[in-house]
């Protein structure tokens, strides 16, 4: 099989690759904790191993996993045709404030579990029409969907602290602290001891199947990668690409949504003004990490929470800001920038 | 309302809107050369940062300014080198820098927070302050205040009547067509890309060391990154328009808490988030504008038709793209 040394060569590239840039990585950070002032090897450890220490705590990686990863899936539609969907933010909150709308309405009448359902499909609903809305701006308003996008999470923040310190207010004094807690039926059930959601789980896992099977398995998904590829020859060939741009951003704006209304019904039963967790920008650095494909999708975001989880308990003990997961974060992804970079520079001179 | 009053209110639009001002400039020269830095919130706090802690150490505040600039420059510099030399998108490396650069800033700045710095004072001018109330209003701030207005006047005239600024909104336009007439576009598009975040740097410093003093989680400047890039596009890539975005923005968030108190019917959120749907609005007025302006309800209102040509403008051409010399 004349193929196969050619293929150990370029899987030993890549593994290669990916180790230098993980020791890359690694000493770009042990030098800022050490500037910092903190020793390295400890916080390394509370890190990595702070989220998968007890039982308890992966429930917490887990519980955060859910909505990042959903917010992902999401995004890779939208890169997948081309687009930079910035307004992942405003997606996850406008899910977020429909799956509360929702609740809010049917507290009287109907099971909790159906009202859950439906609060999951309003927020898939409101996030999609907001993605959809950032979409048509760039289709028939030549707004770039990054501008578009932005302008529209800052309204929609808006209108969360509108709603939670004006319609929605705590009987008494609004705060900050959000809006009333529902009642316990309308919370997610959760495993025992562990408050993580299986239904989050069991979500979050079809959402990742399903976008797999459409993007490679579907006609919808050799359109968009048509259109993501070559815009121009896919118009040539008789696709639409304005159509699919908002194809792909209802996508990705349900996903986000229903990230959303997660954050509302299984983690904070309540709608609060950082609703997002700031899921929607982190899980952009996700797809960026996993080259805009669906594959790697799932290990990074769980990576990526672990790091938030663990940096938690590093102002208490090592007395560092805990946004020291964060860097990491970033860190990776402008390493993996760099690899690209040093693959296609590679890849010119294979010619 | 007493004549006073207004012209301390006036001022403080003014003083508020400087960071801004000195930001948007800042952005606006990078992306005229057709470089987008969308690093900007990171980078101002950043540089707020590290202009405190300059200041903290050092006890000058001429230093802190410096240091914020220098930091405020680097970070733009990362974003050019990725997006110029390496050929990576300017909008990924830009979005993953102001996410980093706020987390490093919060990181490096833990052990700062809440500490009294040194802070730039007022200024007053001598012979000017004393007009009655143009005085108060325009020459009663601290020196960065001042430079903020001169900028304007600097930039535009830099831009629009030198032939360096031929240059730098040429290789923005089509910097193939430059090289091909003997410019070095990348270089001229880095230099531009680090001279604009060298004047973010300055305006991150301005918020810790002047309007914004202190250092903290939050620090208060969150957001302002976003906002100047909005301005920038308001004013469609002209100095004196983006100021006027800035000023305007300013005026929007001083009376924001002045009407409170009047209307308290309509929420104080609309001030805030004002500047986006402005953006989006100019940005759809542009392109109409682009598609051929032959509608009815421009020739029926010469209103209509003066508010699009003020608000129009286009981005430049090659903004956002990497040029590879061949």
């Amino acid at each position: 099989m004349p193929d196969d040394p050619k293929r150990t060569e370029r899987i030993k590239k890549s593994l290669l690759e990916v180790l230098v840039m993980l020791v890359g990585v690694l000493c770009v950070t042990t030098l800022i904790i050490l500037v910092a002032g903190a020793p390295p090897f400890e916080a390394f450890k509370y890190l990595l191993l702070g989220s998968v220490g007890s039982w308890i705590k992966i429930g917490q990686v887990l519980t955060g996993w859910i909505p990042l990863c959903l917010c992902a899936c999401g995004l890779v539609y939208s890169f997948r045709v081309g687009l930079w969907n910035i307004g992942v933010e405003g997606q996850v909150v406008i899910g977020a404030i429909c799956g509360t709308a929702v609740l809010r309405m049917g507290l009287e009448n109907g099971s909790p579990t159906l009202m859950i359902m439906l609060a999951f499909l309003g927020g898939a609903l409101g996030g999609g029409l907001w993605a959809v809305f950032t979409g048509f701006l760039k289709t028939k308003g030549g707004v770039n969907e990054i501008f578009g996008g932005l302008g529209l999470n800052f309204v929609a923040q808006g209108i969360t602290l509108w709603l939670i310190f004006g319609p929605w207010k705590r009987p008494g004094v609004a705060s900050m602290s959000g809006t009333e807690l529902f009642s316990n039926e309308l919370w997610l059930p959760t495993i025992r001891g562990l408050r993580l959601s299986p239904v989050g789980l069991a979500l979050t896992i079809a959402v990742l199947l399903g976008t797999a099977w459409v993007l490679s398995r579907t006609r919808l998904g050799l359109a968009l990668k048509g259109i993501g590829n070559n815009p121009r020859a896919a118009y040539l060939h008789g696709l639409k690409p304005n159509k699919y741009f908002i194809i792909a951003m209802g996508f990705a704006g349900a996903c986000a949504g229903m990230a959303g209304t997660f954050q509302v019904t299984g983690v904070y039963h309540r709608l609060i003004p950082s609703i997002s967790s700031n899921y929607g920008y982190l899980a952009l650095l996700v797809v960026m990490l996993a080259n805009y494909r669906i594959w790697g999708t799932p290990a990074i975001a769980f990576f990526f929470v672990c790091l938030n989880v663990g940096s938690i308990q590093l102002p208490m003990m090592l007395q560092v800001d805990s946004s020291l997961s964060g860097i990491v974060q970033g860190i990776f992804v402008l390493a993996a920038l760099l690899l690209y970079a040093w693959r296609s520079r590679r890849s010119i001179k294979a010619f | 309302m007493s004549d006073v009053n207004i012209a301390i209110i006036l001022g403080s639009i003014v003083a508020g809107a400087a960071p801004i001002v000195i930001a948007a400039l800042g952005e606006t020269i990078s992306e005229k050369a057709g470089v987008i830095n969308l690093s900007l919130d990171g980078s101002i706090l950043l540089s707020a940062m590290v202009a405190f802690v300059v200041a903290f150490e050092t006890k000058s505040v001429m230093l802190g300014f410096a240091g914020g600039a220098v930091a405020g420059a680097l970070v733009a510099a990362v974003v050019g080198l990725f997006s110029i030399y390496l050929g990576q998108s300017q909008v990924a490396v830009g979005f993953v820098l102001t996410l980093t650069a706020r987390d490093l800033a919060y990181f490096f700045g833990n052990p700062y927070a809440r500490q009294y710095g040194p802070q730039m004072g007022p200024w007053p001018i001598p012979g000017l302050r004393e007009i009655p109330f143009l005085g108060t209003v325009f020459f009663h701030h601290a020196v960065i205040i001042y430079l903020s207005m001169l900028m304007i006047a600097v930039c535009w005239w830099y831009m629009y009547r030198t032939p360096k600024g031929l240059r730098l909104r040429a290789v923005g336009e089509h910097p193939a067509a430059a090289y091909a007439r003997g410019t070095d576009s990348r270089r001229i598009q880095m230099w531009y890309t680090v001279l604009g975040g060298l004047l973010v740097g300055i305006a991150g410093a301005t918020f810790s060391l002047c309007t914004k003093s202190g250092w903290g989680r939050p620090q208060g400047a969150e957001g302002t990154g976003w906002i100047a890039l909005a301005i920038v596009i308001f004013g469609g890539w002209h100095p004196a328009k983006v100021a006027f975005g800035a000023y305007l923005f300013s005026f929007l968030q001083v009376m924001g808490i002045q009407f409170q108190g009047w209307w308290p019917s309509i929420p104080a959120q609309v001030f805030q988030v004002a500047p986006f749907p402005l953006m989006i609005f100019t940005l759809l007025l542009m392109y109409a504008a682009q598609k051929g302006s032959d509608t009815g309800a421009e020739r029926a209102s010469p209103f209509l038709r003066r508010l699009i040509s003020f608000l129009s403008g286009s981005p430049p051409g090659a903004l956002g793209k990497s040029f590879r010399p061949e």
